[in-house]
């Protein structure tokens, strides 16, 4: 048995069928609420962290037609202060910070010279001088270090919060009428991508309506000591409207049916934001001058070489991270992600192919397949993103 | 986690029901609470040929896959015609309607087939991994 796992992530989850991962993982605020609940934990980035509580696919189908809870305490919590920090976030990142609104938050990307992603990220504006920015948990260290060589020729501070925060994310069609129970905040009036200091349950919380499964949501930035009474209280708001406690499987499941990329899948430092088909991160035309700017500037120029789309399967076994994509019987390009989707019933993958494979699968009727352990699958090209959440 | 008493049982989490000279043969609790949600099992198909220890099959969840091992030498005799349309068997009943496959066990003499761990040795193989 065990023969191979896939990654959550960028990293294996080899540990999972060897039940019990390495106990030096890190623990978050709400590792030990998951062992009471049961979950399967699984070292991922070097926390210990709910892979599943019980069925994936039940968690997975909860945030789409009710709400589940994630704890995503692992992630990195970067704040950047100081009367220079707009301007250092235009040098360090991709994109235009300092033309963010306080109240209000971008996904973004920080880049290598060459333009290749260092990590993508999530900057919430604050206020004028301040800005959260959150990393992913195996970049985290990374990316706080790059931050911090690029702000030195700025007023402004750049200070690791990760030990400071909790995160727990609500997401699904329910999340804002569970939350409203909790909170006097005016959630109608916390649109997508907006942020705001509220209490919920009494106690202080950054509220943001972000989130990365493709539903309506909340992400409450906390602090640890107050994550597991928060917990316990989304909880129990919850579970009358079908809330369910939700874990890494099902997360991964929903940001790919979302179209959303994975650093470590989509992304690397070896892709640059076109690639990926995310160019728009990327504002050439702000005034200042940014790291990768030259190198980018000069992809932006280019014809792709390759592209990222979307396939659906049809057969039930799923195409996975760094299987060949065949056009025709031959290899053109490379899956990066892959998995059954219970929306669609079918399994979905994200595979970089070359172009011209790309125009001419979406002319043609058949062609397309991917080596799937020595057999090839047939499979269709289909527009990203591979779910869209009802208007 | 379950481990009935009256199967038998190998080191790859696979549980063998001996009625005869036929082997039925499934994952067991164990396995497929490591596993997640199945999604596909590939068994080979009756009239096939499977020896002891040998990969013959694969089973997909969620989030991995892992090989089918024959724990016994003979020829596939049936296939449990539920689980492709309800893959999901094999995490809701592993041990009933979660069986995969049946085997004709080669020059059964109504023992039971070398090599398999009665369901104490096989608890205390998974206790060991935990």
């Amino acid at each position: 048995m065990w023969r191979s796992s896939f990654p959550v992530g960028s990293l294996s989850v080899t540990d999972t069928a060897a039940p019990q991962p390495q106990h030096q993982a890190r623990r978050t605020p709400l590792t030990h609420v998951h062992e009471q609940l049961g979950a399967t934990l699984t070292d991922f980035a070097g926390w210990l962290m709910p892979l599943r509580y019980g069925s994936e696919t039940a968690e997975h189908n909860a945030v789409r037609t009710a709400a589940g809870l994630f704890d995503l305490s692992h992630m990195g919590e970067l704040s950047v202060t100081g009367p220079g920090a707009s301007a250092a976030l235009d040098y360090a990142l991709v994109g235009a910070m300092s033309a963010l609104r306080p109240g209000r938050a971008r996904y973004t990307m920080i880049c290598a010279e060459d333009g290749g992603v260092i990590d993508d990220l999530i900057v919430y504006r604050l206020a004028d001088a301040e800005y959260l920015i959150v990393a992913n948990a195996a970049n985290a260290a990374t990316v706080s270090r790059a931050l911090g060589e690029r702000a030195a020729g700025y007023e402004a501070t750049v200070t690791d919060r990760t030990a400071d925060y909790a995160l727990i994310a609500l997401q699904g069609p329910h999340a804002a009428r569970i939350l409203a129970a909790l909170t006097d905040a005016d959630l109608s009036e916390i649109k997508y991508y907006a942020s705001y200091s509220a209490k919920v349950a009494g106690r202080p919380v950054l509220l943001a309506r972000t989130g990365y499964t493709g539903e309506d949501g909340f992400e409450l930035y906390v602090s640890p000591e107050d994550a597991e009474y928060l917990w316990a209280a989304l909880t129990e708001a919850g579970s009358p409207h079908g809330l369910i406690p939700a874990g890494l499987a099902a997360r991964d499941s929903l940001r790919l049916e979302a179209g959303m990329p994975l650093y470590g899948n989509e992304l690397s430092r070896d892709i640059t934001p076109y690639d990926a088909g995310l160019g728009w991160v990327v504002k050439l035309d702000k005034e200042s001058d940014f790291v990768g700017k030259a190198a980018l500037a000069a992809k932006a120029g280019e014809p792709p070489q390759r592209q990222l789309v979307g396939l659906t399967s049809q057969s039930r076994r799923v195409p996975r991270h760094g299987y060949d994509v065949l056009w025709n019987g031959s290899a053109c390009g490379t899956v990066t992600s892959g998995t059954p989707s219970p929306t669609l019933g079918a399994p979905i993958a994200m595979a970089y192919v070359r172009p011209e494979v790309a125009v001419a699968a979406e002319a043609a009727r058949s062609g397309l397949a991917v080596d799937v352990r020595g057999r090839p699958e047939p499979a269709t090209l289909v527009p990203l993103p591979f779910y869209k959440r009802p208007a | 986690m379950t481990v009935p008493a009256e199967l038998h049982y190998t080191p790859e989490h696979e549980w063998v029901a001996i009625s005869g000279d036929v082997a039925s043969i499934g994952i067991t609790d164990h396995a497929q609470k490591a596993l997640g949600d199945v999604v596909f099992v590939s068994v080979p198909a009756a009239g096939t040929r499977v020896t002891a220890g040998e990969p013959c099959g694969e089973v997909e969840s969620t989030k991995s896959v892992s090989d089918l091992y024959s724990p016994v030498d003979g020829e596939v005799t049936e296939v449990n015609p539920e689980i492709d349309d309800d893959p999901g068997l094999v995490n809701s009943d592993p041990y009933g309607a979660g069986w995969l496959f049946r085997v004709k066990v080669d020059e059964s003499d109504g023992d039971t087939p070398p090599g398999l761990l009665s369901a104490a040795e096989y608890s205390a193989l998974t206790k060991e991994e935990e």
